[in-house]
C-alpha cells in the first residue's frame, strides 16, 4: 500500500504531459473557430432556452385560472 | 409534432428550499458563534463539543455542503427539468438523494462535534460518511443523466454543461483527496503524506472552491439571471468560451495555496500561471451576467430578485479578482496566513454564493406557491442589511489581516523582531468584534427572509406537480449538410461527461504526478523518524482538537519568520505526517518547531489555562485532556495502518509499541513532577506534550551529526 513513484518505472514518461499540452491547445484552437464561425440563429436558439418554458414566467395567482389555461 | 403531456416535480425543488434555508442559518449561526470565540474566548465553553477548532469546521461544512449544497440541487432540480422539458427521471432517486443528503449533513455535525475529522480542511469527514457521499452523489448524477437521456429538448443549454462538469469534478475529487486507511470506524489516516499530502488536499481544496461553490452556480447564474430579467443571456458564445476556458484552468490552480512552502518551486509556478489566466474566463462569465442587464437596469431598482443577483455577480467578480491577485507571490507572502484569506473567502461565499441563493430563493418560492412575495420591504430591507453585514464584515478582516502581517515583519532598527506574537492577536480583537458585528448583519437578514418566506408559503398553495407540454424528441436526427463537432457532443450526454472529465482530469494529473514522479522533489532527511507510538497518539489528539485550524505548521523561508519560530520547513520533514498539518491560518502563532521550545510543565500549564502562560491568548483551555486516557485500544492497529502506509517501524513493533508509550509517557510524567505537578502518565495530555516536543526537532539531529562527521 505504500505510495511509491510508480511512474519512474515508465519509460518515456515525459511524452504524457506534452501530449496533453498538445490535446489542449488544439481543443481550444477547436473551441474558438466554432465559437467565431457558429451561425448567429444557432447562438440565438440556445440563449433563448430558459426562457421557452412559459409556465414560470408569470405568476400565476389564482389555481382556477392556471388550471384553465393549461387543460 | 404530437405535444406530450407531462409534469414537472416541484416537491423535491421544495424540500431542496427549506432544506437550503435551514441549513444556511444553521452553519451561519456556527459561523457567528465561531467569530465571537475569537474575541469572547469563555464563549468556548470549556466543553469539546464547543471549542472552536471543532466548531469551524462544523461551520465551513455547514455552509459549503450544507447551505450550497442544498442551494445547488435546489436550483438544478428546477431548471434542469424546464431546460430538458422533462420531469426528473426517478421520483425514488430524488427522495433518495435528498434524504440521503440530509443523513449525511446530520452525520457530519455530530460526527464533528465528537472529533471524528480526518484533520484536512474542507474535507474532514471520516470514511464512513465518505463513502456515503460517493453513494448519494452517485445517485444524483444518475437521476441527472437519466433526465438528460429522456429530455424533449434537443439542445443542452449551457447552464447544463455546468452541471455536467460539477458533477463529474466533485466526484474525481472527492475520491482521490479521500483515499484513506480506516484505523478504526471513525479514524482514518490519509493516504498520502506530507508534501504529497499537501498537494492532493489543496488541489482538492481549491477545485471544491472551483467546482461546488462555482461551476455550479454559474449555471444557475446562467437560467436565473435571464429568467429574472426576461432576456438571454447577453452572449451565448462569450458562455461557451467561459465554460470550456473555466474547467480547464481551475483545476490546475490548487497550489497557490502552497506558496513559500516545502512543496516544489516548479509546482508552485506552475499553480500561479494559471491563478493569474484564471482572471479571463471568471471575468468572462462575470461580464456576461452583467451585460445580461444592458438595457435593463432600471428593472434592478424594481426587482429586489435582481438586486440580489446582480450584487452576486458582482462579488463573484471582486473575489476572481482578488483570487489571482492573491496568488502572486510576493502578496501571498503577506497575506497568506492572515485574516485577509478570510476576507476573501467570505466576500465570495456571502456575497456570491449567499446571494445568489436568497436571489433564487425570493424568485423561486412565490412561483412554486402561486402567489406573490409577502413583502417585498422586508426582502428590500433584507437586501440593505445583507450588503451591510458584507461590508462590515470584510473590510475589518483586509484591515487587520494586512496589519499583523506586517506587524509579524516588522523589526527594529537594532534587527529584533518588534511585536510579540501575542501583541498581534491583542491588536485583531476589536476588528474579530467588528466582523461578527458584520456577521450579525448578515444572518439577521437571512431570519428575515426565512420569515418572509414562511409567510409567503402560507399564504400560497403549493403546486407539486405543474403540466407541461413539449414535442417528443425525434430519434433520427436529420442533418442540415455540414455539422459541427459541437453539436455533436452537445446531442450526447455522456461523451459530454467525458470530454469534461478528461479536461479536469488531465490538469489534475499533471499537477501532482510529477511529484509522485520525481523523487528528488521529496529530499529525504536521514534523522527524520516515525513518530513514537505516544507522538502518534499526541498527533491524533491534535488533529481531533483541530489546531490546525488556528496554527500552522509551516515555516516560510522569509527573515521575519526564520526569526521567530526557526529554521525553515523542509519538504523532508513532513514524510510520515499522514495527514500533513501545515494549516492554513495563523489565528495561533507557528508550531512547526515548537518542540523542545518550552519545558514539559509550561505545556501542561498552557493547555489547562492558556492565559496562564501567555497573558491575553484568545487560545481556549482544554481542561477534558486532564481527566481522558490515552485510547491504547487503537494503538496496535494504528502503528499497523501507518506500516501499511510505508511507514518504516520494524517488524512486529506494533506488539511492543504498547511498552514503549508506557515508558516515554512516564518520562514525561516525571518531568512534570520535578515541576510539582502530579498527573497520571495515561492522560491524553502526556501524548498530547510528547507530540508538542518532537515537532520539528529532527532536524537538529540532523545538524549535530553533521557536526560529528566533520
Amino acid at each position: 500500500m505504500k505510495f511509491i513513484n510508480y511512474l519512474e518505472s515508465m519509460t518515456g514518461v515525459g511524452i504524457y504531459p506534452l501530449t496533453s499540452l498538445m490535446i489542449f491547445f488544439i481543443f481550444f484552437i477547436g473551441v474558438m473557430f466554432f465559437v467565431i464561425k457558429g451561425r448567429k440563429e444557432y447562438f440565438d436558439t440556445l440563449s433563448q432556452l430558459p426562457l421557452t418554458s412559459k409556465n414560470d414566467d408569470v405568476l400565476i395567482l389564482n389555481t382556477k385560472d392556471y388550471d384553465e389555461a393549461t387543460h | 409534432m404530437e405535444l406530450q403531456k407531462f409534469q414537472y416535480d416541484n416537491k423535491t425543488v421544495k424540500w431542496f428550499a427549506y432544506a437550503t434555508m435551514f441549513w444556511g442559518i444553521v452553519g451561519m449561526l456556527a459561523g457567528l458563534l465561531a467569530a465571537l470565540q475569537l474575541c469572547i474566548p469563555a464563549l468556548n465553553m470549556d466543553l469539546p463539543y464547543t471549542t472552536f477548532g471543532r466548531v469551524r469546521p462544523i461551520h465551513t461544512n455547514a455552509v459549503i455542503f450544507a447551505f450550497v449544497g442544498n442551494g445547488i440541487f435546489m436550483g438544478v432540480y428546477y431548471s434542469l427539468q424546464r431546460l430538458l422539458k422533462a420531469r426528473m427521471f426517478s421520483d425514488f432517486l430524488s427522495k433518495v438523494h435528498f434524504f440521503g443528503w440530509q443523513f449525511i449533513i446530520v452525520l457530519a455535525a455530530i460526527s464533528l462535534a465528537l472529533g471524528k475529522t480526518t484533520g484536512k480542511e474542507y474535507a474532514e469527514l471520516e470514511w464512513p460518511i465518505d463513502i456515503l457521499i460517493t453513494i448519494v452523489w452517485v445517485v444524483f448524477g444518475w437521476n441527472m443523466f437519466g433526465t438528460i437521456i429522456r429530455r424533449r429538448e434537443r439542445h443542452l443549454y449551457v447552464a447544463i454543461w455546468f452541471y455536467i462538469a460539477t458533477f463529474v469534478t466533485i466526484a474525481m475529487l472527492h475520491i482521490v483527496n479521500s483515499i484513506e486507511i480506516p484505523v478504526s470506524f471513525w479514524k482514518s489516516y490519509s493516504w498520502y503524506a506530507g508534501v504529497q499530502d499537501a498537494l492532493v488536499q489543496w488541489w482538492y481544496g481549491h477545485n471544491a472552491v472551483a467546482f461546488f461553490l462555482t461551476t455550479p452556480y454559474l449555471g444557475l447564474m446562467y437560467y436565473f439571471l435571464p429568467k429574472a430579467a426576461n432576456r438571454p443571456v447577453y452572449s451565448y458564445r462569450l458562455s461557451i468560451i467561459h465554460f470550456w476556458s473555466l474547467i480547464f484552468i481551475y483545476i490546475w490552480a490548487g497550489p497557490h495555496h502552497l506558496l513559500y512552502t516545502s512543496v516544489p518551486d516548479w509546482a508552485q509556478s506552475l499553480g500561479v500561471v494559471f491563478s493569474i489566466m484564471l482572471i479571463a474566463p471568471s471575468w468572462g462569465g462575470m461580464i456576461n451576467g452583467l451585460l445580461t442587464l444592458r438595457g435593463a437596469w432600471d428593472k434592478v431598482r424594481e426587482d429586489v430578485v435582481l438586486k440580489f443577483l446582480v450584487v452576486a455577480v458582482t462579488a463573484y467578480g471582486m473575489a476572481t479578482f482578488e483570487g489571482p491577485m492573491l496568488s502572486l507571490k510576493n502578496v501571498s507572502a503577506i497575506a497568506h496566513y492572515t485574516d485577509w484569506i478570510v476576507a476573501h473567502v467570505h466576500v465570495g461565499a456571502l456575497g456570491w454564493n449567499g446571494f445568489m441563493t436568497f436571489g433564487i430563493l425570493y424568485w423561486l418560492i412565490p412561483r412554486l406557491f402561486r402567489v406573490e412575495l409577502f413583502s417585498k420591504k422586508l426582502a428590500n430591507m433584507h437586501f440593505w442589511i445583507g450588503t451591510l453585514g458584507i461590508v462590515l464584515y470584510a473590510v475589518p478582516m483586509y484591515w487587520s489581516g494586512i496589519m499583523q502581517s506586517l506587524m509579524w515583519k516588522e523589526f527594529t532598527p537594532e534587527g529584533q523582531l518588534k511585536w510579540q506574537f501575542m501583541d498581534t492577536v491583542t491588536k485583531m480583537i476589536p476588528f474579530y468584534a467588528t466582523r461578527a458585528i458584520g456577521g450579525s448583519l448578515y444572518l439577521i437578514g437571512a431570519v428575515m427572509m426565512v420569515y418572509n418566506l414562511i409567510k409567503t408559503i402560507k399564504k400560497g398553495s403549493f403546486l407539486a406537480n405543474e403540466n407541461a407540454e413539449a414535442p417528443a424528441l425525434e430519434n433520427t436526427v436529420i442533418s442540415h449538410g455540414k455539422e459541427h463537432w459541437h453539436r455533436w457532443i452537445e446531442r450526447k450526454p455522456v461523451q459530454m461527461m467525458i470530454v469534461s472529465l478528461v479536461v479536469v482530469a488531465i490538469g489534475g494529473i499533471i499537477e501532482f504526478v510529477p511529484t509522485f514522479l520525481v523523487k528528488s522533489n521529496i529530499p529525504t532527511i536521514a534523522s527524520v523518524k516515525p513518530y513514537t507510538p505516544l507522538e502518534l497518539h499526541g498527533r491524533d489528539i491534535y488533529v481531533r482538537e483541530g489546531c490546525y485550524t488556528c496554527h500552522s505548521q509551516m515555516i516560510r523561508p522569509f527573515r521575519s519568520e526564520t526569526a521567530r519560530y526557526g529554521e525553515y520547513s523542509k519538504a523532508g520533514e513532513f514524510v510520515y505526517d499522514h495527514p500533513f498539518q501545515w494549516g492554513s491560518k495563523r489565528t495561533g502563532p507557528d508550531l512547526a518547531r515548537v518542540g523542545g521550545k518550552y519545558p514539559d510543565s509550561w505545556h501542561y500549564n498552557h493547555m489547562l489555562d492558556p492565559t496562564s502562560m501567555s497573558p491575553g491568548s484568545i487560545m481556549p483551555p482544554y481542561p477534558w485532556l486532564f481527566d481522558d486516557q490515552i485510547d491504547v485500544s487503537l494503538t496496535v492497529a494504528k502503528i499497523r495502518a501507518m506500516k501499511r502506509l510505508g511507514v518504516p517501524y520494524p517488524d512486529g513493533y506494533e506488539n511492543k509499541a504498547a511498552k514503549d508509550m508506557e515508558q516515554q509517557a512516564k518520562i514525561i510524567a516525571g518531568n512534570l513532577e520535578k515541576d510539582g505537578i502530579r498527573i497520571l502518565a495515561d492522560r491524553e495530555v502526556i501524548a498530547l506534550i510528547g507530540y508538542l516536543q518532537r515537532m520539528g526537532t529532527d532536524i537538529k539531529n540532523e545538524s549535530k551529526r553533521d557536526t560529528l562527521n566533520k
